[in-house]
């Protein structure tokens, strides 16, 4: 079969292209015959293909992800901003810290193992390239119904994955969540996060410069994996017959990975590389294409060097496969030697495919023919860019009128008590400890706190005990009531999961899942989430550094919920001051920070005893969020607290029962006066949090929330004699849980659904 | 050429939780009268030239001490042609 | 005169910067040793430590009894120097036959990290001194391959010989035979051990620090040995 080349599409204008089966649509296709003042070869229209691709060019999203670099809050922590791999934030002591969250729903509905693994195998990539040594990981999972057959496939293959993948690669998996709704029945969500280390100079970008320098692919060899994955599998919607699209999805080996790893970060460390990349989504072609723009704007490729394990595999193919474990470095001449050693004694293979050059374009031969010349710009960055119509659609106003005020609610202390052994075991609200204990959370040494903790704290700086704690978030419930107070609700709950353990939050990072941007409605949603996390961001002084959107998030025409994910990151001067989430001696007081509302829209307690979604999310005051952060970050620093933990899904039944299972120390509590039982129980008010006080700082504690005016009141006692949480004023009685039928109840759910 | 087939399975006496796996989910798929399963693995050599007996023992070293983990595993050892 | 204790790091291998902070803390001198280097820097014991040797790829710790350092490990061993195998380095150990039996899949098929309650069941090993017997010590567990197996004679040999160095209490958690978490050999300088002690040496980081005692046994048994002089 003849080669097309660069000479030959020049000669035969009329040729017909595969563009739609690629992913193209007929408008952009007719860019790319403009940009290229021809037709583009079929090694070009592969690599456009690919690029311009929803998941790569974020043709959909960019005209509103742009809030965040224009609503960016002046943080002089900041050292790399948005638009890089990841972003990286200076944490004191000349460390700095690179965290980002991406996701990987697709494959990992199509095949749930190599799903989730080769997510994890992507974001870990994204942070090497960026010169930190990966040192955590976190998973935001979302599953459909629980009691469907095929979340048990789904669900235990993304879990064996994450495992098999993460602790071969010696990451501690410190936190996630694990969220059960139907509407994700189709279209589990699985977003990976990851956060690295490095000392300031250690920051690497990816660009190409250095005229004359060697571009080296090093790593797996390439092979038919994930071809056109990011084009047909991430940019399209499913279909109700399911999962067809199989060969797309990629294949991943830990150990090469780990190996990668390490030679990445030694030939880094020996100052050997200008520029690093990695090759994640579109493979070759992003790399090349990202490369050549970002630095002297030139590069010139020899194709036919790519290392393959499939020697079968046609230029196109190469250029879009999406084969795992694979870096790309630009390298002095002087310092290729060097490298090569590098590899070699790490047993990893490279091969130098490229030169850095000025000549604007990015040039791929094979075999002494030319069958590509782009700028490169008009690949990596210049794609389409869509102002996708988006319109709030008219149900919205149905769902937001019919909230949960006619849900009968328990009216008696024995319903009340019933309703609460109920909530404990519902899958939401279940202990995660079956999956949870799957990972390793131990390597590495520097897991501080970790699942089911309220964020995952890693110690970075074994000298000083300089820290970082990270937590992901999103309750998609409020945004689908709402999707601007629903992604600021969302950004509160992470920021506040951050402060509960004594880190000062810092930035964010932010996994945007929707359904197709094709729906005005969704688009809506998209649109309300992004400015609701920004202006959010901005007034809370916390920029996001980066993220990921994931569109086409829907089966037929039902779309998941609006889930924007929101990680938050933050830091604490000593790891040995963290507060943990629970009690640990008789009489320390417990007290209930900030105000209950009768907010149950939206609730787990609406879902998973009404099975209803409607009315408006709980109200939320930024402000009142960031002094109850001020507190809890105080608190922890001048040793008031020996626990604390915050409010959220389940309410505050669910934070206290989770408590006293972590502590195995009863508590007497008492529902506040001015509270209805079951509102005080299960609403879900925005700006909570229960503390535990030394009674010996117990006037300190309550001057400084006087001086802050924030509301806080007292609510119960550690008692180490009762095995019970005892509640009183449930409509005149006292009701008591045991803790160790809570525990029973709580650990049981899991296994008897997915063991 | 040659090509040389190691299978290497479990000793009779060691727990197969993987097979027994494989059992339980055969017999949720409904198929009946299947009493065990256990897995193994098998390696498939190809050789230069043929295989003569000097190849052939040391095949067999190779199979003992790398292949196959004598204290808990079988192998045999199929040549071709 | 420091103790050099030798950490062997294989390809894969993750906890061996655990290990050697573990040896740091109990107060000896942590010496990383590079799987591919027969040599082995005049080490006076050595910790094999956890990970994914070779990705675990064939068999655990399969490929990595063929590593150069290996032989010059084996030789050593048998000439009485203390050797600690945890993990996966209690795999290589059974694989390379410094210790007998071998660990297989959990019988659970799932990978599990727990903290794990033991019972020490030997204190005359160089890695066990510092121990009571029937001290019951809580150290982290985390493996999918970890069930230690090996027929009846051997195991009524180990039993015997008080060579069983460690019990699971409370729960099996991966089906090993007798419940046994880490053996020795009959001299008493090879030990493995399937659980992390080097998980449990700081407050911060792990559920106790009943884990330094493997660690600090070692130190003293190098002194009372004369291997040291002090």
């Amino acid at each position: 079969m003849s080669i097309d080349t660069v000479t030959a599409a020049s000669a035969t204008p009329d040729t017909a292209q595969p563009f739609a089966e690629l992913g193209l649509k007929a408008d952009e296709y007719q860019s790319i015959r403009e940009i290229l003042d021809r037709r583009p070869t079929s090694s070009e229209l592969a690599m456009y293909s690919v690029m311009w691709s929803e998941h790569c060019s974020y043709k959909s999203s960019k005209v509103h992800l742009r809030q965040f670099g224009d609503k960016v809050p002046k943080n002089d922590s900041m050292l790399v901003g948005i638009g890089e791999n990841a972003g990286v934030v200076d944490i004191g002591h000349g460390w700095a810290v690179t965290f980002k969250v991406e996701s990987h729903n697709h494959p990992s509905y199509v095949e749930p193992y190599q799903g989730a693994a080769t997510g994890i195998g992507g974001i870990v990539r994204d942070i090497i390239s960026m010169g930190a040594r990966p040192v955590a990981v976190m998973d935001p999972l979302r599953f459909g119904d629980p009691e469907n057959p095929d979340t048990r496939r789904v669900l235990t293959g993304i879990v064996s994955g994450i495992g098999g993948y993460g602790n071969c690669l010696g990451l501690p998996n410190i936190g996630g969540e694990i969220v059960f709704d139907p509407s994700y029945q189709g279209n589990p969500l699985v977003n990976a996060l990851c956060v690295g280390t490095m000392k300031h100079k250690d920051i690497h970008l990816a660009k190409a410069s250095g005229i004359g320098n060697a571009v080296i692919l090093y790593g797996a060899r390439t092979g038919g994996d994930g071809i056109g994955g990011v084009s047909i599998l991430a940019s399209e919607t499913f279909d109700a017959d399911g999962p067809a699209k199989r060969p797309s999805v990629q294949v991943g080996d830990p150990f090469m990975e780990k190996l990668l790893i390490e030679c990445t970060l030694e030939v880094l460390h020996a100052g050997l590389v200008e520029g690093i990349q990695d090759l994640g989504g579109a493979g070759i072609s992003c790399a090349t294409s990202e490369l050549a723009s970002n630095g002297e704007g030139g590069m010139h490729v020899w194709l036919d060097r790519v290392l393959l394990r499939d020697s079968t595999l046609s230029p196109e193919e190469i250029l879009m496969s999406e084969s795992q474990e694979r870096m790309c470095a630009v390298v002095e001449p002087g310092k290729i030697d060097a490298f090569m050693a590098v590899c070699q004694k790490w047993d990893v293979e490279a091969v130098v495919i490229g030169e850095v050059n000025n000549s604007g374009r990015l040039t791929v031969q094979w075999h002494g023919q030319e069958i590509v010349n782009v700028p490169p710009r008009s690949v990596a960055h210049d794609g389409p860019v869509y102002e996708r119509p988006f319109a709030r659609p008219d149900w919205m106003d149905i769902r937001q009128a019919s909230g949960p005020e006619s849900l009968a609610r328990p009216t008696t202390a024995a319903q009340v008590r019933q309703t609460w052994l109920t909530m404990t075991g519902t899958p939401n609200l279940a202990s995660k400890s079956w999956v949870t204990s799957q990972f390793d959370r131990y390597v590495m040494g520097n897991t501080v706190l970790a699942q089911p903790e309220d964020s995952g704290m890693i110690r970075v700086d074994e000298a000083t005990g300089l820290g970082v704690a990270i937590s992901t978030d999103c309750n998609a419930r409020f945004a689908a009531l709402d999707p601007y107070k629903g992604a600021q609700l969302a950004f509160a709950e992470s920021y506040r999961n951050v402060a509960v353990t004594g880190a000062a939050p810092l930035a964010v990072t932010n996994c945007l899942n929707f359904g197709s941007p094709e729906d005005p409605a969704v688009m809506w949603q998209f649109e309300q989430a992004v400015t609701g996390l920004a202006d959010a961001c901005l007034e809370m002084g916390t920029p996001v550094t980066g993220g990921n959107v994931s569109f086409y998030n829907q089966t037929g025409d039902v779309a998941i919920h609006p889930t924007p994910v929101i990680g938050v990151l933050g830091v604490i001067d000593d790891v040995e001051r963290r507060t943990p989430m629970a009690w640990k001696k008789d009489g320390e007081l417990i007290y209930l920070l900030g105000t209950t509302r009768d907010e149950l829209a939206g609730s787990e307690w609406a879902h998973a005893i009404h099975k209803h979604l409607g009315g408006l999310p709980p109200v939320l005051d930024l402000s009142a969020e960031r002094t109850l952060a001020e507190i809890l970050v105080a608190g922890s620093r001048d040793g008031f607290f020996s626990a604390a933990h915050d409010v959220s899904d389940g309410g505050i039944a669910q934070t206290l029962i989770e408590m006293a299972m972590r502590s195995g120390i009863g508590a007497r509590v008492a529902v506040p006066a001015e509270l209805d039982a079951f509102v005080f129980l299960w609403s879900e008010s925005a700006t909570r949090a229960v503390v535990a006080v030394s009674p010996n700082r117990n006037d300190e504690f309550l001057a400084m929330c006087a001086a802050k005016s924030f509301p806080v009141t007292e609510i119960g006692v550690v008692d180490s004699s009762s095995s019970s949480v005892e509640l009183n004023g449930v409509f005149g009685e006292t009701i008591s849980l045991n803790i160790e039928e809570l525990r029973s109840i709580s650990e049981a759910t899991l296994p008897r659904l997915f063991g | 050429m040659a090509t040389v087939v190691v299978n290497v399975a479990l000793k009779p006496e060691i727990l197969d939780p993987q097979g027994r796996a494989v059992s339980g989910a055969l017999g949720r798929l409904g198929l009946t009268g299947i009493t065990d399963v256990r897995q193994g693995k098998q390696f498939v050599l190809t050789l230069d030239g043929e295989v003569d007996s000097a190849k052939q023992t040391e095949i067999e070293k190779i199979a003992e001490t790398l292949l196959s983990n004598p204290v808990i595993e079988d192998f045999t050892i199929e040549i071709y042609p | 005169m420091t103790s050099r204790v030798g950490v062997v790091t294989f390809p894969g291998s993750l906890d061996d910067k655990d290990a050697a902070r573990a040896i740091r803390i109990a107060g000896g001198l942590a010496v990383p040793l590079w799987h591919a280097d027969a040599d082995l820097h005049s080490v006076d014991a050595i910790v094999l430590p956890g990970g994914f040797s070779y990705g675990d790829y064939l068999r655990c710790g399969a490929i990595a009894k063929f590593a150069p350092v290996m032989e010059k490990l084996v030789d050593a061993a048998n000439g009485g120097m203390p050797i600690l195998g945890i993990c996966n380095g209690f795999q290589i150990l059974t694989e390379s036959h410094l210790l007998p039996g071998a660990l297989t899949r959990n019988d659970h098929l799932h990978f599990i990290c727990r903290d794990q309650k033991l019972r020490i069941e030997n204190n005359t090993s160089a890695w066990t001194g510092d121990f009571e017997i029937g001290q019951e010590i809580l150290i982290p567990l985390k493996n999918g391959e970890g069930g230690y197996v090996a027929d009846e004679k051997t195991l009524d040999e180990l039993e015997a010989e008080g060579r069983v160095i460690a019990r699971y209490l409370d729960l099996n958690p991966n089906g090993s035979r007798r419940d046994i978490a880490g053996i020795t050999n009959a001299r008493g300088n090879v030990v493995g051990i399937m659980p992390h002690p080097e998980h449990a040496v700081e407050k911060l980081t792990g559920p106790t620090t009943d884990g330094l005692g493997f660690f600090t046994s070692l130190l003293k048994s190098l002194v009372n040995d004369g291997a040291i002089s002090v």
